[in-house]
């Protein structure tokens, strides 16, 4: 049981909780995550973990209202306790001093795209940082973001905030207008998908992390398993970041749909 | 693995004791704790029976699960309608009365590591985290949206109730259900679709029934409630539709050859005999290794090339002496009541150890 000290609202839709968790605020790094379960009946869904405060004992989730699992989380009210939080999983993410960093991200990539943008940037590189949206009202964490990067670029669909159009398009924009040594990717599968293919014409390594359906996030199930480079890797142990040039995205589109039906 | 009827028929008979009994289970006397904190890892059968050793010995014990629920195999694997939750429930409430301290959501490596451990001042630790790694085949289509572990299958059911309506976890309820495997574990998986309301439930099994590791109840009771077996059947390839859904198997048949090095009569393929089969479920159910997060996470552990962790088979004991192993990470996949056995002598000897 884990008790919420503060809620706000990012945008209509998207919340971010800062919870009570002190062993996984000590544990974590940034890329880690945490599985978090909602009423005893509830589903284990995994989340990013977006900071942590380890005097304070928290961490810091921000959630996106997309189904029943985080419409329930998200409704949940200060002073509230979530019946589980378990962390921190996953391998962390391999922060190096390397030069120039693109960090990208769209929709719910947004918020686990922070701690990395942090982190690069604390380990003295170039970051540049890609947010994409539908349009303004979706734009979320852009001062979170400005603190912790040398330039950040707003993307939105309909140009009503930043420059119009799509994360790859800004992505672009940044490879031809200077040496790029590492793209950094979190969002819809879709959108990875495109990075990925993009990054890959011009040679940069790119990481994405993924956001697979996970029961136990342990590496005991296999219904987070993906393929990357021809073999079948379990993203909650092996991952969430892996060699986006190498992931079979359209498999993992195709198996986070495996449920659609049945919800 | 023959030794698996005594274990599970030992539960089941306690589960008939249990509607005669309960209520007036006594909490047998504790002696004086001697302040040793003691701390076990995974709450499994393993675990559970250090733990009640332990603290009839007089240590404080703490046990650290990394799920939500204590139990391990008993709780997330085993079905409801072999050995009932309230059953095991019983057991961990008792040892709870008796003082022992249960952390779920924990997970040692992950959330504690070793070291904090120590720094908590724990005297001793007994790793008993299970073999929980599924095992695939690697076959073409093995990820296609319908195919699973056995380990997600049982513990989307059991542990988190998903055939139950109000539950928020999802599970598909196939008609054409084949279950790959002969082990008990296949058997659970095999009647639980059957009971999600399968109408065809296969057993896909590459040897013939003889060589079936499951225990022979098991497979009279699936055979009772009316689970066909395809023995000498070998799946080689899974094919979907165009959302990616699983729609047939193509099925390799298979006779028996020479006897391989384990004395079994290994199986090998007819030429050119392959069937297709139409099934909207696959339940891949071949086996489980242990799971390297604990063995990894502890710096000086002796791992076998299997993944387990190397103990001395008397004492349990590993390389670090304040380590001891048994159960699932240390034997692989075994039974029940050869965990609870190995809970038992880590018990004795790490109480020798610590009396010195
Ligand atoms: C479906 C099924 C049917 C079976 N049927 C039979 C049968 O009929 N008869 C029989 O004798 N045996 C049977 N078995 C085998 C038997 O269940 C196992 O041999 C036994 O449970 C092993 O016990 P264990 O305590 O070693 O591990 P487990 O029961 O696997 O428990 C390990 C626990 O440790 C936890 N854990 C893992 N890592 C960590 C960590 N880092 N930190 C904290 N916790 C951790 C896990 O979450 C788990 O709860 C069956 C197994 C399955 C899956
Ligand atoms: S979530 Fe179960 S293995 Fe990854």
């Amino acid at each position: 049981m884990n008790k919420i000290v503060s809620k706000e609202y990012f945008s209509e839709k998207v919340v971010k909780l800062v919870v009570e968790a002190p062993l996984i605020a000590r544990a974590r790094k940034a890329g880690h995550f945490v599985i978090v379960r909602v009423g005893e009946k509830g589903e284990r869904i995994p989340l990013t973990i977006a900071s942590a405060d380890t005097e304070k004992g928290t961490i810091t989730l921000v959630v996106q209202a997309v189904g029943r699992s985080s419409e329930k989380l998200c409704a949940l009210h200060v002073g509230d306790y979530i019946t589980d939080v378990v962390g921190p999983l996953g391998q962390a993410t391999h922060i190096d001093k390397i030069g120039t960093v693109v960090c990208c991200g769209g929709g719910v990539g947004v918020a686990p795209l922070l701690p990395i943008v942090e982190a690069f940037k604390k380990a003295g590189n170039r970051v540049i940082t890609v947010l994409a949206a539908r349009t303004k009202e979706l734009v979320i964490l852009e001062d979170e973001m400005k603190k912790n990067s040398d330039e950040v670029i707003i993307m939105t669909d309909d140009g009503s905030y930043g420059k119009k159009g799509l994360v790859t398009n800004g992505v672009e924009n940044v490879i031809n207008r200077e040496k790029v040594n590492l793209c950094v990717t979190i969002g819809p599968a879709i959108m990875m998908k495109f990075v990925s293919l993009l990054t890959k014409k011009y040679d940069v390594p790119t990481v994405a992390s993924l956001n697979t359906i996970m029961v136990d996030g342990t590496g005991m199930c296999g219904a987070c398993r993906i393929t990357v480079g021809g073999k079948t890797k379990f993203v909650c142990i092996d991952g969430p970041e892996f060699d986006a040039h190498q992931v079979d995205f359209d498999e993992m589109m195709m198996r986070l749909s495996s449920y659609k039906d049945v919800e | 693995m023959k030794k698996q009827p005594v274990a599970i028929g030992y539960l089941e008979r306690f589960a008939a004791d249990y509607e005669r009994e309960s209520g007036n289970i006594s909490i047998p006397e504790i002696p004086v704790r001697n302040g040793i904190k003691i701390a076990v890892v995974g709450s499994g059968p393993a675990g559970l029976s250090f733990a009640g050793d332990m603290i009839k010995l007089g240590y404080s014990v703490t046990v650290f699960e990394a799920l939500h629920e204590i139990g391990g195999v008993l709780k997330y694997g085993i079905p409801e309608f072999r050995l009932p939750n309230a059953i095991v429930d019983v057991e961990i409430d008792n040892l709870r009365k008796m003082g022992v301290e249960f952390i779920p959501d924990c997970i040692i490596g992950k959330t504690l590591t070793y070291d904090d451990l120590h720094e908590m001042n724990f005297k001793g630790i007994f790793v008993a985290s299970g073999a929980g790694l599924p095992r695939f085949m690697n076959i073409p289509g093995e990820n296609l949206i319908g195919i699973m572990s056995s380990n997600e299958y049982l513990t989307r059911v059991n542990l988190m109730d998903a055939a139950n309506p109000e539950s928020d976890t999802p599970v598909i309820k196939g008609k054409n259900v084949a279950i790959i495997g002969g082990g008990n574990t296949a058997m659970d998986s095999v009647r639980t679709a059957r009971r999600l309301g399968a109408q065809r439930a296969m057993i896909i099994y590459r040897r013939s029934e003889e060589e079936m590791p499951a225990r022979i109840e098991e497979i009279k009771h699936a055979k009772e409630e009316g689970v066909e077996f395809l023995t000498l059947h070998n799946p080689i390839e899974y094919i979907g539709d165009e959302r990616g859904r699983v729609r047939q198997m193509r099925l390799q048949k298979m006779e028996l050859g020479e006897p391989d090095a384990s004395g079994r009569r290994s199986p090998v393929p007819i030429p050119n005999a392959i069937e297709t089969i139409d099934v909207d479920e696959v339940v891949v159910s071949v086996g489980v290794s242990p799971n390297p997060l604990v063995p990894n996470s502890i710096k000086g552990l002796q791992i076998s090339k299997w993944g387990t962790i190397v103990v001395n088979q008397e004492t349990m004991r590993s390389d670090l002496s304040d380590i001891y192993a048994g159960g699932d990470i240390v034997r692989g996949g075994a039974t029940v009541i050869l965990a609870m056995g190995d809970g038992r002598r880590a018990a004795a000897a790490m109480h020798e150890q610590l009396q010195k």
